[in-house]
């Protein structure tokens, strides 16, 4: 039996942020070209670091429409989130006039928060890393602001008028999926009418290049930035790190269909699972992410023959990508060899929390174009991945339903399906 | 400079583990640990990865991921290293 | 009808108290942690006072192989757990798989361990930093630290609203149960008292820069000049009611009876703020009405404005000095993340003895029209409790507790 209209969310605005791609038409320009956004980092000298090569964003807060104040009292990841909601918003035919403040409310993704205006702040405040006790002379005004990342859904709350229940989620990698399924139970609970949900990263500071590299979690191909990530290829040896941001308006159906608004996809099923096994590791048989599958395919009243479309996680990391394949035939059975699987992290990079709304913008898009994108760079895939990534070239074919999963430190493994509205349920 | 350094012994790893990872409480460091497997001791790859890195700030050598992902056992990450800095004094 | 989540454990990590018993003792009997910081230097600071614990010694609870890789605040929330798990009398190897899950609140991650590691990146180099920083200080560690600890699969996640996120996550673990998880860890423990933290804090402007610390903290006062942080907070066991019955859990505190969550309007609007919807909100969720609620448990800010929004938000919605209200966090300063849920446990406690515990520190100013319990706890026969949270950037969360049936 199906869900009554006023308990099913849908996607009704897209906007996207992302490196090589600002608004949600260049991004699926790049995407079924199959072109690649990574390059040798320039927003420092990367050359004392091990992996040099980041996906950025040429972004210019002034160009994107931010107020002069709202660029003052901003992290980059912030200035990304609230330009992107506007164009989701303005995506969506929303009259913001009209809506009922209390009845809209956000949820933004993140999963390192501020952190690049914290690495840059300490660096000041610290003298270069030089005092113990740090003196808050000459820190910025705003600094509380870097400090907790809840102030990304205060901005975008007050770009949007948004008085409703509003939060930030971070569960890690994970984050883009869990917030845009957060906020659809918030809709489904009859808490919110509308919810602004997204996530955004900008975590390319010398800090994140750091640590991933202490852990050799990022590639070290710094001869070749743009062929440097390549999920599930053999010769994969590392994820490149990104920034970028998606936001998304979540809505009821029948609240989308009274206003008559273009509805791209139903957010029609959500779980997150954790493996409880380690911060970083993964456990080769993939079975918490399997379940997670298992029980939003579930939700979604979907049988798993019928998804059309997996987006991957697919970072590139050697452990990642065969946990992840391990997973899909654990959840999928026969169907994963049948359908498409592909990781647009070839192309821009892993923005960490953000890539998963990222992603699910890329599904809701798939769905949208009847087209796959592709997994860039994959020339020689690993023997132990051996399902159809969609190689270099993006794919024509019928898209009604996607699966889109993220894996993220901290162990939280997470699975969003998207879905026609109007399709018939199991 | 490096050409003066001893060699790296089991009572460094010892020491580096400590620091680097903790302990395993059921685990006796002090005892015939130099062929025991990594895993036994309660050190999964993070774990090694951190310990490798302070070898490596500390010894002035860098140490590449096979290396890394072949010495299984104490015994085995000692003679890597020693090996690495015998090359690097030859050089 | 969706599953009733109650609360079958507690566990406190307060500045005032290790462990739920000793926090209740000297939180009935007044007793205040606030003092000058000892943790760092803070005397060239404008702010110099602190709520810290005392006497906690990471390696008596938690393996040694934990110890490197963890932040001062997730050593707290893995012993807070594991006193909230043993609190409910779950053992968690015995439930099934996925059954039970974390959820908890986060502010500013591991930020002592991440001062650390940003010291080294820029006094000595990228090569000198952990391998632990890639999680280590991130908002997610807690609750991937706890469900790694006691093999809990289920649903997870991680809440960041200010000092209101604490309820938020409380809430997200009723949902879940609700949606058929079995129990979830939530709450939230924080603690950033380093300097680098200190500073940050400072730039946000509520940091009260007194430094008698009889008389720092005190909201609802005349003198109210901001407040005090601190360290610590609580975690609970959020549990399917049923599942609590079936399994004989030792006690249940109270129902996590209504929750809501709202936004203040963007400044310079001159729409009404928004607690005053969330305590509606939360009544209607929870099927009170306001001659329902026994005691307020207040967010209690100390910024005069706030203090005045609060005290009329109660006034408009109970009357005036219409219930009993208390902030016993003035013992503690504000934890935070932990700050809410750790209210969460004193409230549960209260209907468990029937006692309001006193709010020290504050003289209330009369104009505010709050039956602020003050001097001594105040026994009186309690069923229902509201716990309010509001934090920086607008954020209001209240939350309904109700005794459990007998």
């Amino acid at each position: 039996m199906s869900r009554p209209d006023d308990r099913r969310v849908v996607i009704t605005g897209i906007g996207v942020t992302a490196p090589g791609a600002i608004g949600t038409k260049n991004f699926w320009q790049l995407l079924t070209d199959g072109r690649t956004a990574t390059r040798r980092i320039s927003f420092f000298d990367p050359s004392p670091f091990r992996s040099q090569i980041a996906a950025e964003v040429d972004f210019d807060a002034e160009l994107a429409g931010l107020t002069p104040q709202e660029i003052r009292r901003t992290d980059r990841a912030a200035q990304f989130a609230i330009v992107t909601a506007r164009e989701a918003v303005e995506d969506s035919g929303l009259d913001l006039g009209a809506l009922d403040p209390a009845r809209t409310g956000v949820t933004i993704g993140s999963a390192v928060g501020a952190t690049t205006g914290l690495d840059q702040e300490y660096r000041t405040v610290s003298d270069g890393g030089r005092l113990d006790v740090v003196d808050g002379t000459y820190a910025v005004p705003h600094l509380y602001n870097f400090l907790v990342p809840s102030s990304f859904a205060t901005e975008v709350a007050w770009a949007v008028g948004a008085e409703g229940p509003s939060t930030v989620v971070s569960t890690g990698c994970t984050s883009g999926l869990d917030a845009v399924g957060y906020a659809a139970e918030v809709i489904r609970d009859g808490l919110a009418d509308v919810m602004v949900a997204g996530a955004t990263d900008a975590p390319i500071s010398p800090i994140t290049v750091a640590c991933f590299d202490a852990i050799k979690a990022t590639t070290a191909r710094n001869d070749d930035p743009e062929h440097a990530s390549r999920p599930f290829d053999a010769s994969r040896n590392g994820f490149v790190l990104g920034e970028g941001c998606a936001v998304f308006v979540l809505e009821r159906l029948d609240h989308a269909r009274a206003r008559g608004a273009h509805v791209y996809a139903e957010v029609a099923g959500y779980a997150t699972r954790s493996n409880a096994f380690h911060m970083t590791g993964l456990r080769p048989d993939g079975r918490e992410m399997a379940e997670a599958i298992r029980v939003a395919l579930d939700e979604a009243r979907l049988d798993a023959d019928r998804v059309d479309y997996v987006n991957a996680h697919g970072s590139g990391t050697k452990q990642n990508d065969r946990h992840e394949t391990a997973a899909f035939k654990a959840s999928l059975g026969e169907h994963a060899y049948r359908t498409p699987v592909s990781s647009i992290k070839s192309m821009v990079g892993h923005s960490l929390g953000a890539i998963g709304s990222i992603e699910i913008a890329a599904s809701a898009l798939a769905m949208e174009h009847h087209v796959v994108p592709p997994t860039a760079n994959l020339h020689t895939p690993d023997p132990e991945c051996d399902l159809d990534y969609v190689p270099l070239t993006a794919r024509d074919q019928l898209v009604d339903a996607v699966l889109s999963v993220g894996s993220g430190f901290g162990g939280f493994q997470s699975a969003v399906v998207l879905a026609r509205p109007e399709r018939s349920v199991r | 400079m490096s050409s003066t350094l001893p060699p790296f012994t089991l009572d460094d790893l010892r020491r580096v583990l400590r620091e680097a990872a903790g302990a395993d409480e059921g685990v006796d460091l002090d005892g015939d640990i130099r062929d025991a497997d990594f895993d036994a001791l309660g050190y999964e790859s993070l774990a090694l990865l951190e310990t490798a890195g302070r070898i490596e700030r500390e010894w002035g050598i860098t140490l590449d991921d096979d290396t890394l992902g072949e010495a299984r056992t104490p015994g085995a990450l000692v003679d890597a290293v020693n090996a690495h800095l015998s090359a690097a004094r030859a050089a | 009808m969706s599953a009733r989540a109650v609360v079958t454990g507690l566990g406190v990590v307060s500045p005032n108290g290790l462990g739920l018993e000793e926090y209740w003792r000297n939180t009935l009997a007044g007793r205040s942690a606030v003092r000058e910081v000892t943790r760092f230097d803070a005397s060239s600071y404008p702010s110099r006072l602190a709520g810290e614990i005392d006497g906690f010694e990471a390696g008596e609870h938690l393996p040694g192989r934990l110890l490197p890789q963890t932040d001062r605040m997730t050593r707290l929330a893995l012993v807070s757990a594991d006193w909230a798990l043993a609190d409910a009398g779950v053992e968690p190897d015995d439930l099934p798989d996925y059954a039970a899950g974390v959820i908890t609140a986060s502010h500013s991650g591991g930020f002592e361990f991440g001062q650390h590691e940003l010291k080294a990146l820029w006094s000595k180099g990228g090569q000198y930093v952990s391998a632990y920083q890639s999680f280590a200080w991130f908002y997610a560690v807690n609750s991937g630290q706890i469900s790694i600890r006691n093999k809990l699969r289920g649903p997870s996640s991680v809440v960041v609203s200010d000092q209101a996120g604490g309820l938020d996550a409380v809430a997200q673990a009723r949902r879940q149960v609700r949606k058929g998880t079995s129990l979830v860890v939530s709450g939230g423990v924080d603690a950033s008292l380093c300097s680098w933290g200190w500073v940050a804090q400072q730039a946000g402007g509520r940091l009260t820069t007194r430094h008698d610390p009889e008389r720092a903290y005190v909201p609802f006062d005349a003198e109210a000049s901001g407040h005090v942080p601190g360290e610590g907070g609580a975690l609970l066991v959020v549990e399917d009611a049923e599942h609590a019955r079936r399994r004989g859990a030792p006690r249940v505190y109270g129902e996590i009876a209504g929750h809501a969550a709202t936004m203040d309007p963007r400044p310079g609007s001159d729409r009404a703020p928004g607690l005053r919807r969330a305590v509606e909100l939360a009544l209607a969720d929870a099927g009170a009405a306001p001659g329902d609620v026994d005691v307020v448990f207040a967010d209690a800010a100390a910024v005069p404005e706030l203090d005045r929004i609060e005290a009329e938000t109660l006034a408009e919605v109970f009357g005036p000095r219409g219930v009993p209200v208390t902030a016993p966090k003035t013992m503690t300063g504000r934890l935070y993340s932990g700050a809410a849920p750790l209210d969460l446990a004193a409230a549960l406690l209260a209907l468990r003895d029937g006692v309001i515990p006193p709010t020290v520190a504050t003289r209330p100013a009369p104009s505010h029209a709050l039956d602020l319990v003050t001097g001594a706890p105040r026994p009186a026969r309690l069923r229902t409790a509201l716990v309010l949270a509001r934090g920086q950037g607008g954020f209001n969360s209240a939350l309904v507790v109700r005794a459990a049936e007998d």
